[in-house]
């Protein structure tokens, strides 16, 4: 017929576009299998031995983090029997909701915000931790980390990494040049601010919340550090569950400490021009005034790090580093933001929960840790083992039995508002918006049921 | 990618393919053999089915349930209109149906004139095939690879800083003073509208060129030797002669438009007073879990698409007539 | 562009000829004159849509450093070359994430019967609603053409679902005969495909096919040919400049999709397509954008060639064959 004819000639430039495109990409590489007589497997036993076993993992890591973590299950795979199979993708969070509920989920899912985490598990697609998994977390783990893991008194999932938020990064060189002292309350802070404005040769504060279609985020950070600081955790607490409105006063207070920064022409934008650069300077690049001079404070999480231009030296005698945001009070206890994963799992089996096992003990903590670039708060884990001086830093906040952690309240808050009306609500508010105004219309959007 | 993976692939690839032509050409072969009663029926039946079936299950069906998805609130119970009083008393939302109805009209108008005019005017000129490659490109990058391009030229660095993005560079040159483009409302949503012109335009270029290459070359010598001018036999024979074309352009690029929403997610996320109904979808039914939300907003789309269905018809039945 | 009014309005062909040859010369010095407008506005169409793209090519190729301080413009005041932009994105590899050579042929496994399926069943139904006189043809054409505008992200979960109760099933058995096939093949991503690109191709088809002049088909219809013959035999010859353009709209669709892809492959690297692998290359947190200039060069390879392959079937013309036959 002369369909096939036809068809052949389209057939032919496609086909020929495949050889191309395999020309160029170099061909297929084979990877190699762990060898198990190579491992140390002692560590491993008490996760049993399976045949033929495979066990998918999704998430939003990606990239050489992704590839990073893929290396903690290697020997564990050895070990055990089980292949495990990581895929990342910056769409998680859409994806995971959609294929749970056709029922196409992957067996686990490293998910980010408790609030995505109560959706899916209100929604029945979630399978409860086991006992092995349990175990781990009251081994290892505060109260709050667990409780973040728990929905409606049924335990589902353990946590993974954890970050800390509410970092002011500086550079301590030109502390020690100028003899600022790093601040230990708010109001030290706020005077360390003028001291550097009036010195007039540039503004003190750099901040950037372009962030594609997140962009606000940052904002909410700041927000939450004030709050958390300002009214304490209880009403922080009463906040993100909404037992309090987000037009209460003590939030009203909160924009507006942060606005004497943020919206002050005096305070910002170090090195970026007027207050309104905030809202079109792409967050990752908001700091880096800070190496030419031209900026002194940058409020943001610990990853920070990761964005300095190779052969920044990130240290307390270095080119830059952090000091948390201080309390009221110098006397009054740590009480930090943070994020960070939790593992659930969407279908049940013996290899699931053993993979969910391993990923929330110490050993895992450590392993991965020592990979460097992140860290956990895992209790197990040995603060000497974090790749960095900031992470370090971070690790022992996090261990430290007098701190009160709170998870990112944009990400507790349901998504309407953490993901959505509290993003766009910061970006109205920077573009020149009253705090009540905005709180007023976050508050509009929270959903009513 | 191991070897049997590369094998397993192509094995895919080429018996999914085999077994396609193999299903329609046993299908087509028992059409042709069909009693001859009724054969005129079973033939449509034959032609449809499959391309109705699939339809069906994979947009029918879904309409349907986003439907009665708009009136019920998170957590499915039925909630009659609020969704769609909730739309109305948004001032955000408001704008964002304005904006939509911008982009409606700005992008099908300009590109298919654009294209319009680059088609005839390229048309048998020497080096055609590369002056069409260039404007079809953006048609080949992807929504998402065109903002990161366009993200480029509207870029601002502010004060005596030099500028990275061509347009405030441009403005500079003139001694202006740089501005933040995407974050100043209204100009942001008329940037964006061009984001999309300009991929939009290799579309409608490619297509009426070929409409144009179909008018017989008789009437245009023969309104050449009528001493026409050049506008003259473009509206007296070119323009009825793509007629059809226009309609079918014009149409498609308004549909895109109604659904388009990587270009505002990506560059403003809809902040700024930009975002547009498609935008707003997304973000209520997958960012805030609100499917009923969106799902009101999906119908608003469905409404805003109703005119140009009609036109449609009127189309189709003129064509009907003068056959 | 400018008209000068002549005193012949209208032209009917059968009135060609008339007093054509006294106007020659100064028919001939105007046809040159809009030529060159023409020719110029052409050109500056061109280089504007060129512009933003080449300023991404020429940026492709710079360190990160000098595309975040400087303008492209500026490469030669501020000098920098360099390929580590695409050798990062085509050549980094790793255990959570192979060569991207494993992406490419995932693309292409999708994208080629992500085209043909929808072309085909596509033009047999426009040639249906274009030849085939029946009640109701019209309205369910006009239904078929407005299902366009469902938004895919509505129809994603629906679909889905349904595809997990009804394909699975099929692609366990198939992975039971064929061991090679993975589990999770690239049938829900095809069958996805399809259907999505429906609407669109019966729409534009149906515009192309209901043009092939009626004597052609009505001649063979009297020579005894079957609607089947007659698809094969006229229709699909006469149709293919259009088969082919509207080959290219959905190639690009297929091969631009990421989400599509990504929900419907269930998160496995077996037939995770290209876009997927180039999103994934800008970092966690969005911090290697700069990696995003080269991979925006590298995806758009395989449509260009594309394009310039099928180029050939349109620039014809639509009805070119249909003098021949």
């Amino acid at each position: 017929m002369r369909f096939t004819q036809r068809g052949r000639r389209v057939l032919i430039p496609l086909a020929f576009a495949g050889v191309a495109g395999l020309a160029l990409t170099g061909c297929t590489g084979d990877i190699a299998a762990q060898d198990k007589e190579d491992v140390d497997c002692a560590p491993y036993e008490e996760y049993g031995t399976f045949e033929n076993e495979s066990v998918s993992i999704a998430g939003t890591i990606v990239d050489t983090e992704a590839d990073l973590m893929t290396k903690t299950w290697q020997d564990f795979a050895a070990c055990t029997g089980i292949e495990v199979n990581y895929q990342g993708s910056q769409e998680f969070e859409t994806q995971i909701a959609v294929q749970a509920k056709a029922g196409n989920a992957p067996d686990i899912g490293i998910v980010p915000q408790p609030g995505l985490f109560n959706t899916l598990a209100e929604g029945g697609y979630l399978k409860p931790a086991s006992q092995a998994v349990e175990d781990h977390v009251d081994e290892f783990w505060s109260e709050d980390w667990k409780t973040y893991g728990t929905y409606d008194g049924e335990f589902y999932a353990a946590p993974l990494m954890a970050s800390v938020k509410g970092y002011i990064w500086y550079s301590p060189s030109e502390f020690e040049e100028k003899g600022y002292e790093i601040p230990t309350t708010l109001d030290e802070l706020k005077e360390l601010s003028e001291t550097i404005a009036a010195e007039g040769d540039h503004k003190p504060w750099c901040a950037g919340m372009e962030s594609g279609e997140a962009s606000g985020w940052p904002g909410t950070d700041w927000i939450e550090d004030f709050v958390i600081r300002q009214a304490g955790p209880d009403v922080y607490d009463q906040w993100v569950e909404h037992e309090i409105p987000f037009n209460d006063p003590a939030i009203v207070k909160a924009f507006d400490s942060a606005g004497e920064y943020l919206k002050n022409p005096d305070m910002v934008n170090g090195g970026l021009g007027d207050v309104s650069t905030i809202i079109s300077t792409a967050f990752g690049d908001a700091g880096l005034p800070i190496l030419d001079g031209e900026c002194s404070l940058h409020h943001q999480a610990s990853f920070y790090e990761g964005f300095w231009p190779e052969g920044t030296k990130v240290a307390a005698d270095g080119d830059v580093y952090a000091f948390l945001m201080p309390p009221t009070s110098a006397d009054a206890g740590q009480a930090v933001t943070g994020g960070g994963e939790l593992v659930v799992a969407f279908t049940e089996s013996d290899a699931v929960e053993a993979v969910r096992a391993y990923l929330s003990s110490d050993t895992w903590a450590n392993k991965r840790v020592s990979l460097g670039g992140v860290i956990s708060a895992n209790s197990g884990l040995d603060p000497e083992n974090a790749g960095s001086d900031i992470l370090k830093d971070s690790v022992e906040i996090l261990q430290n039995p007098d701190t009160v952690f709170r998870f990112d309240g944009s990400d507790l808050m349901p998504s309407a508002v953490g993901a959505s009306s509290f993003w766009t609500g910061i970006i109205e508010w920077l573009n020149g918006k009253s705090s009540e105004d905005v709180t007023d219309t976050i508050e509009s959007s929270w959903p009513s049921s | 990618m191991t070897t049997a993976d590369l094998i397993g692939k192509i094995i895919q690839l080429v018996g999914g393919l085999a077994i396609f032509a193999a299903v329609i050409g046993i299908l087509l072969l028992l059409l042709g053999r069909a009693p001859r009663r009724g054969k005129t029926v079973w033939q449509i039946l034959g032609f449809l089915a499959p391309a109705m079936i699939l339809l069906t299950v994979g947009l029918i069906y879904p309409a349907i349930r986003t439907t009665l998805l708009s009136f019920t609130n998170r957590n499915g119970e039925w909630n009659g209109v609020d969704n769609f009083i909730w739309m109305f008393t948004q001032p955000t939302i408001l704008q964002t149906l304005l904006n939509t109805v911008l982009w409606v009209i700005l992008v099908p108008t300009i590109s298919t004139a654009v294209g319009l005019a680059y088609a005839v005017f390229i048309d048998k000129s020497r080096g055609e095939k590369v002056y069409k490659a260039l404007v079809f490109m953006p048609m080949a990058i992807s929504f998402v690879g065109a903002s990161v391009i366009w993200k480029f030229v509207y870029d601002y660095r502010a004060g005596d800083r030099d500028q990275i993005g061509l347009l405030n560079q441009i403005v500079v040159w003139f001694g202006g003073d740089p501005v933040q483009w995407l974050q100043s409302s209204p100009i942001n949503t008329f940037l964006l509208i061009i984001v999309m012109i300009w991929i939009q335009t290799g579309f409608a270029m490619v297509v009426l060129s070929a409409a144009i290459k179909a008018i017989p070359a008789d009437q245009l010598e023969a309104a050449e030797l009528d001493g026409t001018n050049a506008w003259q036999r473009f509206r007296n024979v070119t323009l009825p002669g793509i007629r059809g074309s226009l309609v079918v352009v014009v149409t498609t690029i308004t549909i895109a438009t109604l659904k388009v929403f990587d270009i505002v997610r990506t560059m403003t996320a809809g902040n700024f007073g930009s975002s547009v109904v498609a935008n707003e979808m997304y973000t209520q039914a997958f960012r805030a879990n609100e499917p009923g939300r969106g799902s009101a907003l999906a119908l608003v789309l469905f409404i805003m698409v109703l005119p140009i269905v009609v036109y449609n018809v009127r189309v189709l039945r003129q064509q009907r007539e003068i056959r | 562009m400018s008209t000068t009014p002549t005193t012949a309005a209208v032209t009917t062909p059968g009135k060609a000829g008339k007093d054509g040859f006294d106007q020659g010369p100064s028919k001939r010095v105007r046809r040159r004159l809009t030529s060159r407008t023409a020719s110029a506005f052409a050109l500056i169409i061109a280089v504007i849509w060129t512009i933003p793209t080449f300023g991404l090519f020429v940026s492709s190729f710079r360190p990160a450093e000098l595309l975040q301080s400087t303008g492209w413009w500026t490469i030669f005041q501020n000098p920098g070359f360099t390929l580590d932009n695409y050798q990062e994105v085509l050549l980094s590899a790793s255990a959570s994430s192979p060569q991207l050579g494993a992406y490419f042929v995932n693309s292409l496994a999708i994208a080629i019967p992500g085209t043909i399926f929808p072309i085909i069943l596509g033009a047999m139904a426009a040639y249906v609603f274009a030849w085939i006189r029946f009640r109701g043809s019209n309205w369910l054409f006009i239904f078929v053409f407005a299902l366009q505008i469902v938004p895919l992200q509505m129809a994603l979960l629906p679909l889905l679902q349904l595809t997990v109760q009804l394909l699975k099933p099929i692609q366990g058995v198939i992975h039971d005969i064929i061991p090679m096939i993975p589990e999770q093949s690239y049938l829900s991503i095809w069958v996805a495909h399809t259907i999505f690109g429906l609407p669109l191709v019966i729409f534009l088809l149906h515009n192309f096919i209901s043009e092939i002049p009626g004597d052609v088909i009505e001649a063979a219809r009297v020579d005894g040919a079957n609607h089947a013959q007659i698809f094969f035999r006229i229709v699909i010859p006469l149709a293919m400049p259009a088969l082919a353009s509207v080959a290219i709209f959905q190639f690009l669709w297929v091969w631009n999709d990421l989400l599509v892809a990504l929900i419907f492959s269930g998160g496995t690297q077996d037939v995770a397509p290209l876009t997927q692998r180039l999103a994934e290359l800008t970092g966690t947190r969005g911090q290697d954008w700069q990696r995003l200039t080269a991979s925006a060069f590298v995806s758009l390879i395989v449509p260009l060639i594309v394009f310039f392959s099928l180029q050939r079937y349109f620039v014809r013309g639509l009805l070119a064959g249909s003098t021949k036959g």
